[in-house]
């Protein structure tokens, strides 16, 4: 039952397990970034291409993470039918010109090659940094979060939040499964025998208690923490925060120059779309 | 020439701002620096209360009005932070579960060093020290979750400890232990007593099993104020204990029955130096004077368990092949080491789990193609923590519900419940909202939720976990009382010693997944490799009676005989 948190982190001794945890966040976060802005097809390519080859020097079992893998493509494609149901026409105001591929320039539901490449990038968009985000939680000891997130500017106390989370997860799932047998003992009906507006019900039943029982919790853990000097000083040290090495430096260096090639070609193109169709 | 106390309070008066009288009253009281103090006391009785004082959580954390003065290592409370005093005393709360904030155990042990900005080097030098001193150092990777309460309590303890802070304060420090587990953790706070020069305030109500190792004093209060603070010694010859509200050491218990005069014992407060003229005749006399009576038969099974086989993983079975015989009006603890499948037990006979194979029989019907909710209507299960059961805002509602989910006729769940309240002694508080209730009377809330069912055996997690002696014999006597007159049988899982020996007519002990003995309490208690296997500790009685040559088993069944007679 343990390491049921995220998507299990695992010591794979590999070179990115290796890196500190705030090379890998402010990489990640970086790449985003630039992602985000750009529809430069060549570059987004680029990056996505990258970040599999990564991906594949993590040694990260497919099977792991096959589940979150499929939710997000799901989740794109159904993105991606609804841009072209709201707006089938965006990739013509954008690019300026119009292949069409079906249908009349009169429908309103057309399809023309500037529509498909426009999504083409808006996919690409979605899924390159997916095996980013995988790569900086499977390879990132949990106990480091916190600490990366401190160092790269946010405050520890948020910061710590998230090791508190991480910490009481399995306490919290815990309290839901016991509490849930109570409340099935006095009758309430949760198996799959019973119609679903009742299991609902049924899991409505089980916040109260659990929503008590959480506070409960809350209240002894920050008189625990402010026993033992949370929130003293300005700033704290952590015991698990990894010292930059070479290779962190070497890594930075390589995502900046990424990046700067993406801020570069904003110059080139006039702009954050590349136009094939000029 | 004395040394100036450590911890001094004069006049001490505190009231917090949500109460209308104050919680503690003129308290006087001096700590001397290397004393190992045990303060005592009844619920509500401001113990809880000092110790905050102490830590500083009173007054950041729950703001009052304070008056006389107060000091610890020289420290104002009244004007110190909750960080300053820190470095002063450390605090070991209660529940080690919830105050182990880290992901993993050296994380938690460092926890308080990072914030005080400390180097890494430093943390690691400060880590590995106390890891050896406490044990920790092969657990020092692992999460909370893996570990068990004896060692998460070793884990609190150095994470105070790290701050070389001079007094160490324990909130309940038994509360979530079994009994062995309990009498480590006591061993080893008197070893860091003297290894680490320490002071030493312990809260507790469990006296006997704190003064299993030597204690310099004991404090007792009383509605906010302290009414003994003297040598355990003299107090336990007082025989103050019961008066204040105070479970006495069984052992002094068994002498008075013996009628040994007390006057005439020295070491009253540890047994094993325990000199009283000719104590040894006396005892023998006592015991030949009693005639064990032929305990009451229950020969009418109820629940028969056959061959039970269960495992998440069936290479490795947390039941194995467990045949057991509950019978009708019987009053079973059921005990064991933590992890040894009791819950995994109860799960299985309500029907949370389902065994891999073996036969469950109720009233002579199987169990097994019974759903949860029909088994909920002959066996009630009741969680420790009655705040996880309680699910509705007025106590009419809460134990109603279980009868409306029913489909059950209103004017019957009214007739029905208004029946259970009187039974539970809740009748008067029936419009009350259940926030308003103390902890002991939400339990018999969560209690009467489920007698208004009318099962026939009740299964009951810990029914007396932090009660003081007050409520823990109105509870018992509550659940005696439900057993003899509606003849509902009753199974308590416990950890607690005195619990099992004193209500209970029959142990099971389990252990590796199967019944390690099947016996009186007093037997089981008697017996050295079961209290070994399963965790369990000797009662003071079994080593009253090793000490002068009386079998331990019939003197313990003797002594249990004479004290529910007297009830």
């Amino acid at each position: 039952m343990q390491n049921q948190l995220l998507i299990g982190y695992d010591n794979r001794h590999t070179f990115l397990n290796r890196l500190s945890g705030s090379t890998k966040l402010l990489c990640f976060v970086g790449l985003s970034i630039i992602g985000m802005m750009t529809y430069d097809t060549r570059y987004l390519i680029g990056v996505m291409v990258f970040s599999l080859i990564i991906f594949h020097f993590s040694k990260i079992n497919y099977r792991d993470i096959k589940f979150v893998v499929n939710v997000i493509i799901g989740f794109s494609v159904l993105n991606l039918v609804m841009v072209y149901v709201f707006a089938p026409h965006y990739g013509v105001t954008i690019y300026g010109t119009e292949h069409l591929l079906l249908g009349s320039s009169q429908h309103y539901f057309n399809l023309t090659t500037e529509q498909l490449f426009y999504e083409f990038n808006l996919l690409l968009k979605y899924t390159f940094a997916v095996p980013l985000a995988l790569i900086f939680l499977m390879t990132t000891n949990p106990s480091e979060f916190a600490a990366s997130l401190n160092k790269i500017g946010i405050s520890y106390r948020i910061s710590y939040s998230v090791a508190i989370a991480l910490r009481y997860i399995p306490d919290v799932q815990n309290d839901y499964r016991t509490i849930s047998l109570a409340q099935q003992a006095r009758g309430f009906e949760m198996s799959k025998k019973a119609p679903f507006m009742t299991r609902v019900r049924g899991s409505i039943q089980i916040l109260l208690p659990l929503i008590f029982s959480s506070l409960d919790r809350i209240e002894v853990i920050s008189q625990a923490m402010e026993l033992r000097r949370f929130g003293k000083g300005k700033k704290r040290t952590w015991y698990m925060a990894q010292k930059f090495k070479s290779n962190d430096y070497l890594a930075l260096l390589c995502v900046l120059v990424i990046i700067l090639i993406g801020i570069g070609l904003f110059k080139v193109n006039g702009g954050r779309f590349w136009n094939p169709f000029n | 020439m004395m040394t100036a106390p450590i911890i001094s309070f004069k006049d001490f008066s505190f009231q917090y701002n949500s109460q209308t009288e104050p919680t503690l009253q003129h308290l006087n009281l001096a700590i001397y620096p290397g004393e190992k103090v045990l303060i005592a006391g009844p619920s509500g009785s401001g113990k809880s209360t000092l110790g905050r004082c102490l830590n500083g959580l009173i007054p950041q954390s729950y703001q009052g009005t304070m008056t006389g003065s107060a000091t610890v290592n020289g420290h104002d409370i009244s004007a110190s932070s909750i960080f300053e005093l820190s470095m002063d005393i450390g605090t070991v709360l209660q529940d080690p579960d919830s105050q182990f904030v880290g992901l993993t155990v050296v994380e938690d042990m460092a926890f308080s060093l990072e914030n005080d900005q400390q180097t890494q080097p430093d943390m690691q030098a400060a880590t590995t020290k106390w890891a050896q001193t406490l044990d920790l150092t092969d657990l020092l990777t692992h999460r909370p979750q893996e570990l068990s309460g004896g060692q998460k309590q070793r884990v609190s303890m150095a994470g105070v400890l790290i701050d070389n802070s001079k007094i160490l304060l324990f909130d309940e420090p038994l509360a979530s232990l079994d009994p062995a587990s309990g009498k480590a953790s006591m061993a080893l706070i008197d070893q860091l007593t003297h290894d680490e020069d320490l002071t030493v305030v312990i809260i507790e109500h469990r006296i006997e099993d704190v003064l299993q190792q030597p204690i310099d004093r004991l404090i007792v209060m009383q509605d906010g104020a302290i009414v003994a603070n003297d040598k355990p010694e003299a107090i336990l010859r007082a025989s103050l204990m019961a008066q204040l509200g105070l479970r006495e050491p069984l052992y002094l218990s068994a002498l008075k029955l013996a009628g040994v005069d007390l006057a005439d014992c020295t070491h009253l407060d540890r047994l094993a130096d325990l000199a009283v003229p000719n104590l040894t005749a006396t005892l023998q006399q006592w015991t030949a004077g009693v005639d064990l009576k032929v305990p009451q038969v229950h020969a009418d099974p109820l629940l028969e368990i056959d061959q039970l086989n269960f495992g998440y993983d069936p290479q490795r079975p947390i039941i194995h092949n467990l045949s057991v015989t509950l019978n009708r009006g019987e009053m079973i603890s059921l005990v064991g080491q933590n992890g040894t499948g009791k819950s995994t037990l109860s799960n299985l006979i309500t029907g949370f789990l389902t065994p891999q194979s073996g036969k469950l029989l109720f009233n002579g019907q199987s169990l097994l193609d019974q759903s949860v909710k029909e088994r909920a209507d002959q066996i009630g299960y009741i969680l420790q923590d009655p705040n996880q059961m309680i699910s509705k805002t007025l106590i009419f509602d809460e134990v109603a519900a279980g009868l409306t989910l029913r489909g059950v006729d209103p004017d019957e769940i009214e007739q029905r419940v208004l029946a259970t309240l009187k039974v539970c002694g809740l009748y008067e508080f029936r419009h009350w909202p259940i926030s308003a209730l103390s902890f002991g009377q939400k339990k018999r809330v969560t209690i009467a939720a489920i007698l208004v069912l009318q099962p026939a055996m009740i299964i009951l997690d810990e029914p007396t976990a932090g009660q003081d002696l007050q409520h823990y014999t109105e509870m018992m006597t509550f659940l005696t009382k439900i057993n003899r007159e509606q003849g509902i049988t009753i199974m308590l899982i416990t950890h607690d010693m005195h619990l099992m020996l004193e209500y209970t007519d029959r142990t099971i002990v389990l252990g590796n997944g199967t019944i390690l003995m099947d016996a009186s309490p007093a037997d089981v208690l008697t017996n050295d490799a079961i209290i070994d296997q399963a965790s369990l500790a000797k009662t003071s009685l079994y080593e009253l009676a090793e000490q002068h040559q009386l079998n331990p088993t019939e003197f313990v069944a003797k002594f249990v005989q004479a004290e529910r007679e007297a009830r």
